[in-house]
């Protein structure tokens, strides 16, 4: 004790070989598979004579993945905190209609037109998290509830297209950088400050807190009700933005064209692409851009090859399960499976001069022997 | 002992009573903590141990009665105001975030900011010098809590104790999940708490702990004080004899009268796979063989080799003779194997199940058939022994640490075992409940059943075991008698002896 240092707990050899942030984290792993989605994607467009990098594909694969993007960010930061979305298709719906009927074709209502979008959006998402978080309905039920009523209410009350997009706004939808749409600079900024707001926030490290575990978070002093509504209000209103995207793109407010186009499990599978743990307190949103690229390349990819519709949800599906069965492999920790002894050798392996833990000279006379031993 | 530096009295509490849906369970209760020191509070379970560290950590308020912190009255009504007023309580589930590091879960909900960003540089520094300070060296504030060792993780809630500057950290039960040398480091650490001035409110059912470590003893029974003693005073069995009002002379029973060492009933022939090696042991029929060794030395692992659930990839078991390879636990249970696991209530139980559905699990579930007849018998092993429940309809987490074991052993009594492996069956349960375990052993053994024990508390291992075999870094390393005291089975399980156990 004179030393004034405590030994290394457990066992020594294996907490030393602890690295400090494993780089087996998902985060790096969803880019590796990322990457490979484009290597093979080339391949598969090279056999058949086409360009997977040509300024055409670039352009559809970020278009596809603005859209995309936007809701999967929200729904990132629900899934976080152990929530669930699944209203985001209907949420984007509403905002569409809402936006471009107030627009009604007049430039000038474009600012009333976007915050009226936006503010029905941030309502339905109050909603959600008031439901979820103060009643403790479950979040599955919460938003699929919501969703019926607005699927109702759009069914009822805008059976086609309604209002109509100025020309200035439906820039939001078409104009391009280069290669990169304005939509997609848009989403990939807000994906920034998306990742800033969980890594550096407040804010972000009590969503992490309130996934991981709501009893140690509450126990902490975090009020984890407001956690949660305000991580619905955000994913409500990131569905909304999406809205806005479709009706600049559609120059129209539409319905079932949208809530139909399956956004809600989209953004789901994407998230979980992307490595958020389902069960919240893991993940991020830098994840979740690759999981919206990886299906983004995936769909021009077929498009392009000409895959028949249905068997390309046949493979969607498939390349899904199979990367989270990977991160699951992977995400198995490595310190508890470590293996002491090899599979066939009966030879030691870790045979690294490693010795076990001894007991101290004091803690040997302490089991030995009689109190008056240890006074010191 | 060490007399410790009073520097005053940091807390006093005056009457504590407290009731739950109109039971009192605390009646009037005086302690007084001083600076400085560690203060052990005993009791068996149910004693209210567990309702005055949570009325003092702001979880429940009291009914009537004060507290005091350095003279001033106060009243906490959530943890969090407890932990600012300076009292910190380390419980025995952990409150840590596994996925987040070190630093962030010291800092949840109070992490340093500039220009509303968290400086998340400066919280991992901040947690380096704490825990340079308490001298703990081993543990990277940037390490996700997840890659640490379980005590590890416990130091990191002392250091997020300190980390509000505590006077006053009650622990619970702080060894139940530590091997004998990581409690060294736990001593350790208190010691220099102590140090600080940190006064500490020691709660365990070791008295051996208790004894080691703390400078005065508040014993608690039935929810009244019994007394409040120097620990120099105090000899263990005058301390257990206020603990529960009477002397346990001999805590272990005999083998009952009669009781015949039989035939091999399990052997195991060199056995190993990825975590164990060479492990050849023999347990005979009406024997307790004790598998003796630091937590990860392979103890749980052979349990669960011989269980199927991480099988041998080496080596070979017989049971009563015929060859066995189990694949799944349901083989094992086929062929006469019973395994109560370590971790009671998530291996153990379906928590929100009855007691009946839970004790009619293995029977129901991998021996169809089998099922009714042995059912019927279900009612008389659990009177027999002795389960506390309002009913065989009452969900088992209603019940006490104790009574839940007794289900786990109903559970697999009714299937019949020819061998049964025994992980912690002691684990977090009373004294009484201990005992009943115990006699429940003896019991089995003289029926001819073989069992294993698996077990951290090696008094326990010593004082019901036939033989010891004795685990080291996944091989035996010795294998003893009975009657081997504490400082040679710490020896072989440390691989200090290594050499002479191997002729």
């Amino acid at each position: 004790m004179s030393d004034g240092v405590v030994a290394a707990g457990g066992q020594p050899a294996r907490t030393n070989r602890v690295e400090r942030r494993s780089p087996l984290t998902s985060i790096p792993l969803i880019y590796i598979a990322l990457l490979g989605t484009l290597i093979v994607g080339a391949a598969l467009m090279a056999v058949n004579g086409e360009n997977l990098f040509s300024g055409g594909n670039i352009v559809d694969i970020l278009t596809r993945s603005s859209l995309l993007g936007f809701i999967a960010i929200g729904q990132t930061m629900v899934i976080l905190c152990r929530s669930l979305d699944l209203s985001v298709g209907y949420v984007a719906a509403l905002s569409s209609l809402v936006a471009a009927t107030t627009m009604d074709g007049d430039p000038s209502r474009i600012p009333l037109g976007v915050a009226a979008g936006l503010g029905v959006a941030a309502l339905v998402g109050l909603f959600n998290g008031v439901v979820t978080a103060k009643l403790k309905v479950h979040a599955f039920i919460t938003t699929l509830g919501a969703g019926l009523i607005i699927k109702g209410y759009l069914d009822t009350v805008y059976p086609g297209p309604a209002g109509e997009v100025p020309g200035a706004f439906q820039a939001f939808g078409y104009t391009r950088i280069g290669l990169v749409p304005l939509s997609a600079a848009i989403m990939l900024i807000i994906a920034v400050f998306g990742v800033i707001m969980l890594q550096r926030t407040r804010t972000g490290h009590r969503m992490f807190a309130v996934g991981g575990n709501d009893e140690v978070a509450r126990l902490s002093g975090i009020r984890t009700d407001r956690t949660i509504i305000l991580a619905h209000v955000f994913s409500s209103v990131m569905a909304g933005v999406a809205g806005l995207l479709l009706a600049a793109r559609f120059g129209t407010g539409v319905g079932a064209q949208i809530y139909d186009a399956g956004y809600d499990l989209d953004s789901i599978a994407a998230v979980v692409l992307g490595g958020t743990l389902l069960l919240g307190g893991r993940g991020g949103v830098a994840g979740t851009i690759a999981g919206v690229l990886i299906l983004g390349v995936l769909d021009t990819m077929f498009n392009q090859l000409q895959i028949d519709p249905f068997f390309r949800d046949v493979l969607r599906g498939i390349i899904i399960i199979a990367a989270v069965a990977v991160y699951a492999r992977r995400q198995i920790d490595p310190t508890k499976s470590r293996a002491r002894f090899g599979e066939k050798s009966a030879s030691r392996k870790g045979s690294t001069g490693t010795s076990p833990p001894e007991p101290t000279g004091d803690s040997r006379a302490r089991r030995a022997g009689s109190r008056e031993e240890q006074s010191e | 002992m060490i007399t410790p530096t009073p520097d005053g009295e940091l807390l006093r509490i005056r009457g504590l009573s407290k009731s739950f849906f109109g039971v009192e369970v605390l009646h009037g209760i005086d302690l007084t903590v001083q600076a400085g020191e560690v203060h052990g509070l005993v009791g068996e379970n149910g004693a209210g141990k567990s309702t005055v560290m949570k009325t003092l950590a702001g979880v429940h308020t009291a009914d009537s009665g004060s507290i005091e912190l350095d003279g001033k009255e106060v009243s906490f009504d959530h943890p969090l105001q407890a932990q600012r007023g300076g009292v910190a309580t380390v419980f025995q589930e952990f409150n840590l975030l596994p996925e987040r590091t070190v630093a962030e879960n010291v800092y949840l909900a109070r992490e340093p900011r500039s220009g509303g960003l968290v400086q998340r540089r400066r919280m991992e520094q901040d947690t380096a010098s704490l825990m340079q300070d308490l001298g703990i060296v081993d543990i990277d504030a940037g390490a996700k809590v997840r890659t640490l060792s379980v005590a590890q993780q416990q130091v990191v809630e002392i250091v997020k104790a300190m980390s509000f500057d505590a006077r006053l950290i009650s622990m619970d039960e702080p060894t139940a999940a530590l091997a004998d040398h990581e409690v060294e480091l736990l001593y350790q650490l208190i010691g220099r708490l102590r140090e600080r001035g940190v006064a500490v409110l020691y709660v365990s059912h070791r008295l051996q702990e208790i004894f080691d470590l703390c400078d005065r003893i508040t014993v608690l029974k039935d929810g009244s004080l019994v007394d409040t003693v120097e620990s120099n005073e105090i000899t263990p069995d005058e301390l257990v004899r206020k603990m529960v009002g009477r002397t346990i002379s001999s805590f272990f029973p005999e083998p009952r009268e009669g009781t015949e060492i039989g035939d091999i009933r399990l052997s195991v022939r060199q056995g190993g796979n990825r975590m164990l090696n060479g492990i050849s042991f023999d347990v005979r029929a009406g024997e307790i063989v004790g598998l003796a060794g630091l937590q990860g030395s392979g103890r749980t692992e052979i349990a669960h080799a011989l269980f199927g659930v991480e099988r041998f990839t080496r080596g070979s078991i017989t049971v009563d003779g015929r060859t066995f390879s189990p694949r799944s636990p349901r083989q094992a249970v086929r062929a006469g194997l019973a395994l109560v696991t370590e971790d009671r209530k998530a291996e153990g139980l379906a928590l929100n199940q009855s007691v009946a559905a839970n004790a009619r699990l293995v029977l129901d579930a991998a021996l169809p058939g089998r099922g009714s007849s042995r059912a019927a018998r279900l009612s008389g092993i659990l009177s027999s022994l002795e389960l506390a429940a309002a009913s065989d309809a009452q969900e088992v987490r209603l019940l006490s640490g104790g009574n839940q074991q007794k289900v786990v052993l109903a559970k697999w009594l009714v299937t019949d075992p020819q061998v049964m492996v025994l992980d912690e069956p002691t684990r977090g349960i009373d004294v009484g409940a201990k005992r009943a375990v115990y006699e429940l052993m003896r019991d089995l053994t003289a029926e001819g059943m073989a069992i294993i024990l698996i077990s951290s508390e090696l008094p326990e291992v010593i004082g019901m075991s036939d033989r010891i075999v004795v685990l080291n870094d996944g091989e035996i390393s010795g294998e003893l008698p009975h009657n081997t005291d504490e400082e040679t089975v710490m020896s072989f399980a440390t691989g200090q002896d290594n050499v002479e156990a191997a002729s």
